[in-house]
């Protein structure tokens, strides 16, 4: 029988949220072990299990992998979210970078001044409606299917929806101008698996707030 | 007869420059296209050929991909250089994340101001040699075998081939103390496709000089 998959990272969103949510959408259950401070993460250096030092570590089939992507990919094609050939695959992995880049300028932001986080809030948010969100408002439009790829639900709609989720934490009404993303958010929202995720007590993160901003500094020396 | 891959860049290597190793390494002809103003990229971003209005553009079977990883996954997967199941797969991805993590450091290099190039030269040096050139070293020794994974060549020899070359040029002595990596360096470099590619008149790019910097400020309009 197999084990569940571990996932080691600090206990919030950060990297490993993607991972998560991937891992849920497909309906796997996984183990988590926190890194709560300096002494958590420099064990799991000395202990030879991070690759390049860093986190996100999970173990997974005998491997210790690292590398979000690399994990991201992993997951994906060992559930069949990675499309049927690489043709679809190549459009997963463009939409999925997309969302990452997204996602990326998102993360960043507590860790920012306050005039450098004002300023990139407006940056995000310029960004989200005139060079992201089109792209996928389109894709919907264009084939009108209920998925991004394939006809079929895959990692880039996983990866999408915890885009919206996350861009609207920051301005609700980010989706205003997405009639199409707004019913693909209603649906993906009711897929079992990810109904389940976004219910108090699943093993999805909360944003962070000002203590945790600070514990991660210390961890990671940042 | 298919068409050949066909590359929009500017005329330097930055973000382009991994995939045409990797296209060379395949033994693969290519043609290339190089923007010499804002105006052309705007252009292609108006035209609906770049999906997030950016570069590099890669027009191949019929796609327009763009996004490195994308572009890159697509083609060693089309070439057989991206292992033989998942889990070689996993570790080609692994190993070219890391990778890709220290050749962005390389990348970002010449946009850094002239008083923090030192520095930057010794946190490259600094990561080739206690992050990353020790576990390829390492993998190498352990299974003692020409290539990184599955005694195959693919996209990971590739792409340390590049990043072994790129950080020389900044510490000439990086491999100094990896007998592995030197090893391995000659192996790849004699290798016919990128014994080709590393040729002059190859469609290999020379290393970002003041003139590129320049271009690429004005066509990206970065500040």
């Amino acid at each position: 029988m197999a084990e569940k998959p571990k996932l080691h990272y600090t206990r919030g969103r950060g990297k490993m949220e993607s991972i998560r949510w991937l891992l849920a959408a497909a309906g796997v259950e996984f183990e988590e072990e926190f890194i709560e401070k300096k002494e958590d993460l420099e064990k799991l250096r000395n202990d030879g299990s991070l690759l390049f030092q860093q986190v996100p570590m999970v173990e997974i089939d005998g491997m210790k992998m690292v590398q979000t992507r690399a994990i991201l990919c992993y997951i994906a094609g060992k559930y069949n979210l990675y499309g049927k050939d690489l043709k679809e695959r190549a459009w997963i992995d463009m939409y999925v970078e997309g969302t990452t880049d997204l996602m990326g300028m998102i993360m960043a932001l507590p860790f920012q001044a306050a005039d450098v986080k004002e300023k990139n809030i407006a940056l995000i948010t310029e960004r989200a409606t005139t060079r992201y969100f089109p792209v996928y408002e389109k894709a919907l439009k264009d084939h009108g299917q209920d998925y991004l790829v394939g006809n079929k639900l895959s990692w880039a709609d996983i990866h999408l929806l915890e885009a919206i989720l996350m861009t609207e934490e920051l301005k609700s009404d980010i989706l205003s101008a997405f009639p199409l993303l707004q019913a693909f958010k209603g649906r993906m929202s009711n897929v079992p698996t990810i109904k389940k995720f976004l219910q108090p007590g699943s093993q999805r993160k909360p944003p962070l707030d000002e203590k945790s901003i600070a514990n991660v500094r210390k961890i990671f020396s940042i | 007869m298919s068409e050949k891959p066909r590359l929009t860049y500017i005329n330097g290597r930055g973000r382009m420059e991994s995939i045409r190793w990797l296209l060379a390494a395949a033994g693969v002809e290519f043609e290339e296209i190089f923007l010499q103003t804002r105006e052309q990229l705007l252009k292609l971003g108006q035209d609906g050929s770049l999906m997030f209005h950016q570069l590099p553009l890669v027009e191949i079977d019929g796609m327009k991909l763009v996004q490195c990883r994308a572009i890159l996954s697509y083609i060693a997967g089309k070439y057989n250089l991206y292992g033989k199941d998942l889990k070689e797969r996993a570790l080609i991805d692994m190993y070219v994340e890391g990778i890709s993590d220290l050749m962005q450091l390389i990348l970002m290099f010449p946009f850094s101001p002239p008083e923090a190039k030192e520095k930057n030269i010794a946190t490259i040096a600094e990561k080739a040699t206690e992050r990353y050139f020790p576990v390829f070293e390492k993998v190498l020794k352990q299974h003692g075998q020409d290539f990184l994974v599955g005694n195959r060549f693919s996209w990971a020899d590739v792409q340390l081939m590049e990043a072994i070359l790129a950080v020389e040029e900044k510490v000439p002595s990086v491999l100094s103390g990896f007998p592995q990596l030197q090893a391995f360096k000659t192996k790849m470099s004699n290798m016919p496709t990128i014994k080709k590619f590393l040729q002059p008149g190859s469609p290999r790019k020379p290393p970002p000089d003041e003139n590129y910097v320049a271009t690429v400020m004005k066509i990206f309009k970065l500040d």
